[in-house]
């Protein structure tokens, strides 16, 4: 099987490997697939006081493909507001990476790990704005 | 350009350089077709092909006569079973086989059963073996034949084929053995074993690709219909002019297999062990199969909490086989694995390697660490990595299914 060059760059050189405390307020994270399917990502978001996301970290056990996805979007992430790291694409991901067919469920998981990301640290946000009301 | 590292045997063999000496002739010098019986050119050739048939009856121990030159074990396989159901088909419709079989004899089952057969798929213990008693069970009254790998492709698990052929003597049901992973591999001899029928290849022999035979035993004698029809060549068992290159090719491999056999086991055995002493120094890492009836030439290996394909890219400069989905169009891991009950987790992260007649101590000891390299660098990025070392169990932890 070919990969392409960006496939093996993030492969051989990944990009933002690594974790936050799951009890940081700052941060947003996602882990999504299953290890009987072959994958799993893990990606994690510290978004700033602005709601800009300030740094991106992952950990995919996975395909090449796979840990090319996460590596890359940890890239596009940072730097994006929460609505625009959401309007991230799985055919933006799969086009940039060159992925073939095959391999498209690759960018799908990654594109569903930031939705992820972005949902739990919105939950997060809100449960502590709950608890200064109540307080 | 240096070349990876090969240890895929299992997939298939270098023809070895003695057995290409020997090919060469046939092509253009004595190019005459063995059928051919008013010339010169033919009786050479068929004296070569005649010549390599004792050779390939030597190797498994019968009677030359009962050798039927195939284009490889595929075509065995299917020539042997729907054969068999074909010809015996007024004693029944059953046909009985296993979940770790080659495709080429559960694909067959397949399409016999469309075509109306029962067809009952065997499991296979953890360890891979076939159970005897689960065996004896399933044959009937009227099952037909029984088809049974001697060794798998992909753990090199030996099933105990004299036990299983008594067992289908005793029930009167044919007996056909896909021998593909075998030759060279183990000594056994035909003319002892209650086989009625078996697959030979030569390619993973260090033969050429393309061709093969099967084994039709005469004492008891065994009748089947023919599947590829036209000549009556084979003694109408197989028609179509014979291969006299591949032919001397797979006769001079299988010589050159039952020469060396003793001495090359032990050396692989050696290589084997080294390799696998040198793999399990990681932690988390599990042989797939039983260990101790197994050919030495097969070590299969999950790396847990590893991918297998992207362990693959890992050790680029290394050929191997994964059971990973990733490396298969289907995304379903390996089925053999499946089968012996590997979780899906553990069948993805698994590779086989393979070692063969070339393979060297220095070839062994630079996988050992290429593949450590890679396994450790893969851990690191692995989540699933993190929560074994946080005592997480994975089983226990709700995934999302995609």
């Amino acid at each position: 099987m070919a990969y392409s060059d960006k496939v093996l760059d993030h492969y051989d050189n990944p990009r933002n490997v690594g974790g936050y405390s799951n009890q940081d307020e700052d941060v947003g994270t996602g882990m999504v697939g299953a290890p009987a399917c072959g994958d799993v990502m893990k990606l994690q978001i510290k978004v700033g006081a602005d709601g800009i996301i300030e740094d991106a970290k992952f950990k995919t056990y996975g395909c090449g493909s796979a840990i090319a996805s996460s590596s890359l979007v940890t890239e596009w992430v940072k730097g994006k507001t929460l609505d625009e790291a959401l309007a991230i694409k799985n055919t933006e991901i799969a086009e940039e990476l060159a992925l073939p067919p095959v391999k498209i469920h690759c960018s799908i998981l990654a594109e569903d790990a930031i939705k992820a990301a972005v949902a739990d640290y919105r939950t997060k946000q809100t449960a502590a704005n709950t608890a200064v009301e109540a307080a | 350009m240096n070349r990876p590292i090969y240890l895929d045997y299992a997939a298939t063999t270098p023809v070895d350089p003695r057995v290409v000496g020997k090919m060469m002739p046939w092509l253009f010098d004595n190019f005459g077709n063995p059928a051919s019986r008013s010339h010169a050119y033919g009786w050479a050739a068929e004296e070569a092909v005649e010549l390599a048939r004792e050779q390939v009856a030597a190797l498994v121990g019968a009677d030359p006569r009962s050798i039927v030159w195939t284009s490889g074990a595929t075509e065995s396989n299917n020539l042997a079973i729907k054969g068999a159901m074909q010809f015996h088909a007024g004693r029944g419709k059953h046909v009985v086989t296993v979940k770790t079989e080659h495709k080429s004899v559960l694909d067959t089952v397949r399409e016999l059963e469309r075509a109306g057969c029962d067809v009952t798929v065997l499991d296979v213990q953890d360890n891979g073996l076939l159970d005897l008693d689960v065996f004896r069970a399933a044959l009937r009254p009227d099952t037909v034949i029984a088809s049974v790998m001697f060794v798998n492709n992909e753990t090199g698990v030996i099933q105990d084929i004299a036990a299983l052929g008594a067992i289908c003597r005793e029930k009167g049901v044919l007996f056909h053995v896909d021998g593909a992973q075998a030759t060279g591999k183990v000594p056994f001899s035909l003319d002892e074993l209650p086989v009625d029928l078996m697959s030979l290849s030569a390619h993973k022999t260090y033969g050429p690709k393309g061709i093969g035979a099967l084994y039709v035993s005469r004492k008891p004698r065994v009748r089947i219909d023919a599947i590829i029809h036209g000549g009556g060549h084979e003694r109408g068992m197989r028609s179509g002019t014979l291969a006299t290159h591949q032919i001397v090719g797979m006769g001079e491999a299988y010589w050159l297999a039952r020469e060396n056999m003793g001495s090359e086991n032990e050396r692989i055995r050696s290589l084997r062990d080294r390799l696998m002493n040198g793999l399990m120094a990681l932690d988390q890492v599990f042989v797939n199969g039983d260990l101790e009836q197994r050919v030495p030439h097969n070590l299969n290996l999950s790396f847990n909490f590893v991918e297998g394909e992207s362990l693959l890219m890992g050790m680029k400069d290394v050929a191997v086989s994964s059971g990973s989905a990733c490396t298969s169009a289907s995304l379903e891991p390996s089925y053999v694995l499946r089968a012996m009950g590997r979780s899906d987790e553990l069948a993805h992260s698994s590779i086989r390697f393979s070692i063969g007649r070339f393979t060297t101590q220095q070839e062994v000891d630079a996988v050992i660490e290429k593949v450590s390299t890679a396994v450790n660098k893969l851990r690191e990025l692995s989540p699933l990595w993190d929560m074994h070392n946080e005592g997480i169990d994975l089983a226990t932890v709700q995934w999302a299914s995609h």
